[in-house]
């Protein structure tokens, strides 16, 4: 028989999180438009869900199978137990999660799923832990890094202090998710209690930056390497303060930011840096999303297919860095009635499966 | 107490109720009692065939009944 | 026909926020035993609700974390921290095992006392020590850590009136970078009042000081703060020798090391998110030992360490009163396990298993206590199979403070057996009886008359 390697498709099952593509969207359906996108896959799409009305869960056209995966809050022991039993009918290669609340999850249980033949690419533990949101400004400070300055608020009372020292306005963020801008020290104690009930304690006080936002979506080999970078500046903006239309953007001093960045912390796999840029060109990072963006599909449109690339990354392949990609790319997010029947509900519902 | 005519059951133990929208799963025992409701059997008789069927005292079945048509209640499965 | 297994009717509304039975399996997971004894057994022989202890978890734990210092630091004494649970059955296995006892009342020093722990081997802790309390121990030649200058000013007086050297320590307090700050207890490491105290004993010549003590905080999640703690205590250490040419015998750390317990409001379970006794074994010896000591100065490093040796030890058994629903649909179950017998409710989400096989269907359920207070709640939510009135359920990693906080509450205590080295329950503590308590009670010759009869 005759063939060659070029031409024999690489079988692939992988295995995606973050379905949720909604108002304020998880990335996993873009992660899986741009992996299906790269010719070189045969690939096996498993959706990973948590809740059953996930978007990403009924688009079959994308996405092959889905099964409910447990809450990072039932412990890593769950996750692994139901892993097993999705692994031992699909037999997954590679899985790729997309939510922050689960990494921690999914970083401890690596070797792990390494060992029962799931490959991941992600951060170690450590680097995941330095870009943590109540330990960023430190970590800013250590690498040379613009962060604002923040406190982390345990007491409802230590709020009056921070206002003091960072002024008004100030930006309250819940220790995983969430975060709003309080004018005053009634809107910030509203706030506290809203994210302790929510994300536990602390509660983070940053000071509040105004300019302009840019998310830059890159990623790296872990060696300190950075493989890819795109900027985009955010256009419209929706009132859960995500991007609804976006461009990339030229802007050297961006790609720098994230080479030091990677460098500095020998990033492997994506990541989103939230940048606000003030209105004298400084990019401060307001925040470090160890994950892709859920924009991300716009990488991929402008010439570097970041998604893609994990992927050959992850199955050991060496990857040159990208060099260029196309500025004025821009992405503007839609909302489309997908129709389903409510027996698929209630399937995925009862069973966890779909 | 009479169970909304128009509740789709299925033997899969999945309930939809189509003047709602709203969906909802029971166990074996919960599909069992919704299809003696569908046809009209009397408290008497659906506590006789349960008895006869698992193992549970009288007592205590007649307890879990009316829990069971409390859950109905609450979700609006019973006619008013 | 053989007749099925019963689960009662429920009927659950399919709904995009609910974790449905995949969320949870693992918590669920039924423990009908423990190390091999039957919890159907034990709670008919001894009744519900009912302590467990399990001997060889202890000594694994005691064991595994002094083969965990030990492989790192060369002197390592760990001593047993009473008030996490002073049974005296529990005492003396780890004294068994070689811990010295770490009290902080004279009630404390005279169980110590009474389990057999030589005077010299008891470190004697706490703002509330009374003079004869501090005499007693001075002549037994125990280890005494001033917390206070009040503390410090009457021993000296004793010390000169009764003609006594005790040995004696600090407690420091520091800033570790942790919230809250233990600054209550001990002296200042920052504003130099523990400098001070320092140079107050040193001077005296009263006192001999051979030791620092810290205690940083309980269930501590940052392993750096000890660190941080052990560098103060060793810079406390090397000015003491500098200045006053004094070698400090040891340094104790205190304890603090959490279980993996999940603690109420954390996002995460605990026994994913508790660092690992190697970690802060790490970050607590590489400090020491590299600060420059030579071998033979190297201090004795004592640990107090309680709740991590013991929780996990731990179990309460019990079983179901009721089932109810609740106005809002929501439903709860009613257990004879109250936050009387169960203090640590109050801090923590226990894992609860049912002790026997359910059916596949999970319930999201409130689990409440059999007392008379609304405060009463065991689980504010948490999914388990569907109980009957007379299941049992085991509450997990129950072992540390449960068996010192417990109250008395309008019920009784409960038995509390000791799995031993062979899984055979021996009764430790009997439940109290109505006569227990009101040995106690006294009654006015003028309240004896009963007039209601």
């Amino acid at each position: 028989m005759i063939t060659t390697n070029t031409l024999i498709k690489k079988k692939l099952v992988i295995a995606v999180t973050g379905l949720n593509a909604i108002d304020s969207p998880g990335p996993g359906v873009a992660v899986i438009r741009a992996i299906r996108e790269s010719p070189e896959f045969d690939l096996r799409i498993i959706g990973l869900n948590y809740e059953s009305l996930e978007p990403g869960i009924y688009l079959h056209d994308l996405i092959d199978k889905t099964y409910q995966i447990p809450y990072p809050s039932a412990g890593t022991e769950s996750l692994l137990h139901r892993m097993k039993y999705i692994h031992q009918i699909e037999n997954i290669d590679l899985v790729i999660p997309n939510f922050d609340a689960e990494l921690f999850s999914f970083i401890k249980l690596r070797e792990e799923l390494e060992k029962m033949g799931i490959r991941s690419y992600l951060p170690e533990m450590e680097q995941f832990e330095a870009r943590h949101k109540t330990v960023l400004y430190k970590f800013g400070k250590k690498h040379q890094l613009m962060v604002p300055e923040d406190r982390l608020i345990n007491q409802p009372s230590e709020l009056m202090k921070a206002a003091e020292e960072l002024e008004y306005p100030l930006v309250i963020k819940g220790k995983y998710y969430d975060a709003t801008i309080a004018n005053t020290l009634e809107e910030a104690q509203k706030a506290f209690f809203q994210l302790q009930a929510k994300w536990g304690l602390p509660i983070i006080a940053q000071k509040f930056i105004k300019g302009t936002e840019i998310n830059i979506a890159a990623l790296g080999d872990g060696k300190g390497n950075t493989i890819s970078v795109i900027p985009m500046r955010k256009l419209y903006i929706t009132d859960k303060g995500k991007a609804w239309a976006g461009i990339t953007i030229e802007d050297p001093s961006l790609i720098e930011l994230a080479h030091k960045f990677i460098k500095a912390t020998r990033w492997r796999g994506g990541c989103e840096l939230e940048i606000m840029q003030s209105a004298t060109g400084i990019p401060y990072i307001m925040e470090v999303n160890p994950r892709f963006p859920a924009w991300i599909y716009l990488t991929a449109a402008a010439g570097q297919n970041q998604p893609a690339t994990l992927v050959r990354m992850a199955l050991g392949e060496t990857v040159e860095p990208f060099r260029s990609y196309e500025v004025g790319k821009m992405f503007v997010r839609y909302a489309w009635e997908l129709i389903t029947d409510v027996g698929e509900f209630q399937k995925i519902s009862g069973t966890g499966e779909l | 107490m009479k169970f909304k005519k128009n509740i789709a059951t299925s033997d899969t133990g999945y309930i939809f109720n189509p003047g709602s929208g709203d969906s909802f799963s029971s166990n074996q025992i919960g599909t069992d009692l919704l299809s003696f409701f569908k046809e009209d059997k009397s408290r008497g008789e659906i506590i006789r065939l349960i008895c006869a069927k698992y193992e549970v005292e009288k007592i205590q079945f007649e307890k879990d009944l009316d829990d069971f048509i409390t859950q109905l209640r609450d979700h609006n499965l019973l006619e008013n | 026909m053989e007749k099925l297994r019963y689960e009662r009717p429920i009927i659950r509304k399919l709904n995009a926020g609910l974790v449905n039975k995949f969320g949870t399996q693992a918590r669920s997971e039924v423990v009908s035993h423990l190390e091999g004894a039957s919890v159907k057994a034990l709670i008919r022989e001894y009744g519900s609700p009912l302590f467990v202890l399990s001997e060889q978890q202890i000594r694994r734990s005691y064991q595994n974390m002094s083969r965990i210092f030990k492989t790192r630091y060369p002197k390592v004494q760990f001593a047993w921290s009473y008030k996490t649970n002073y049974l005296n059955a529990v005492c003396r296995i780890f004294h068994q095992e070689g811990s010295w006892a770490e009290v902080v009342s004279g009630f404390e020093y005279e169980k110590a006392l009474g389990n057999g722990v030589p005077g010299k081997m008891i470190i004697f802790n706490g703002p509330d020590k009374t003079e004869d309390q501090l005499v007693m121990a001075a002549r037994n030649d125990s280890l005494i850590h001033i917390d206070h200058f009040d503390e410090l000013y009457t021993l000296l007086r004793l010390s000169e009136e009764f003609q006594l050297k005790p040995r004696v320590a600090i407690r420091v307090n520091m800033d570790t970078g942790i919230y809250p700050k233990w600054d209550r207890f001990g002296f200042n490491f920052e504003n130099g009042q523990a400098w001070n105290a320092i140079n107050k004993i040193t001077d005296s010549d009263r006192l001999n000081l051979v030791g620092l003590h810290c205690h940083i905080g309980t269930f501590m999640l940052d392993t750096n703060a000890y660190a941080i703690a052990a560098s103060r205590l060793c810079e406390l250490a090397w000015r003491i020798r500098d200045k006053h040419g004094k070698t400090i015998q040891y340094l104790d750390l205190g304890g603090g090391f959490p279980s993996t317990n999940t603690l109420k409001g954390s996002y995460l379970p605990g026994s994913d998110t508790v660092p690992t006794i190697d970690q802060f074994a790490d970050a607590i010896t590489s400090v020491i030992l590299g600060f420059g000591f030579s071998k033979e100065e190297l201090p004795l490093l004592i640990l107090e360490t309680g709740r991590a040796m013991i929780d996990d030890a731990g179990y309460l058994l019990g079983t179901v009163l009721a089932n109810k629903r609740l106005s809002d649909g929501r439903s709860s179950t009613i257990l004879d396990i109250g936050v009387n017998s169960l203090f640590t409710a109050f801090w923590y989400d226990h894992k609860v298993s049912p002790a026997q096989e359910g059916g596949q269907y999970t319930e999201e359920t409130v689990l409440y206590g059999p007392l008379c207070m609304n405060i009463d709640v065991i689980r504010e939510s948490v999914s388990l199979p569907l109980l009957n009135k007379g299941d049992h359920l085991v509450v997990h990693k129950v072992g540390a403070y449960n068996m010192t906080q417990w109250m008395q509450f309008i019920t009784l205590r409960p038995n509390v057996v000791l799995l031993d080295h062979e899984s055979h329950p021996k009764l430790i503590r009997k439940a109290e009886t109505i006569e227990s308590i009101e040995s106690q009670e006294q009654i006015p010759e003028h309240l004896l008359i009963n007039s209601l009869s």
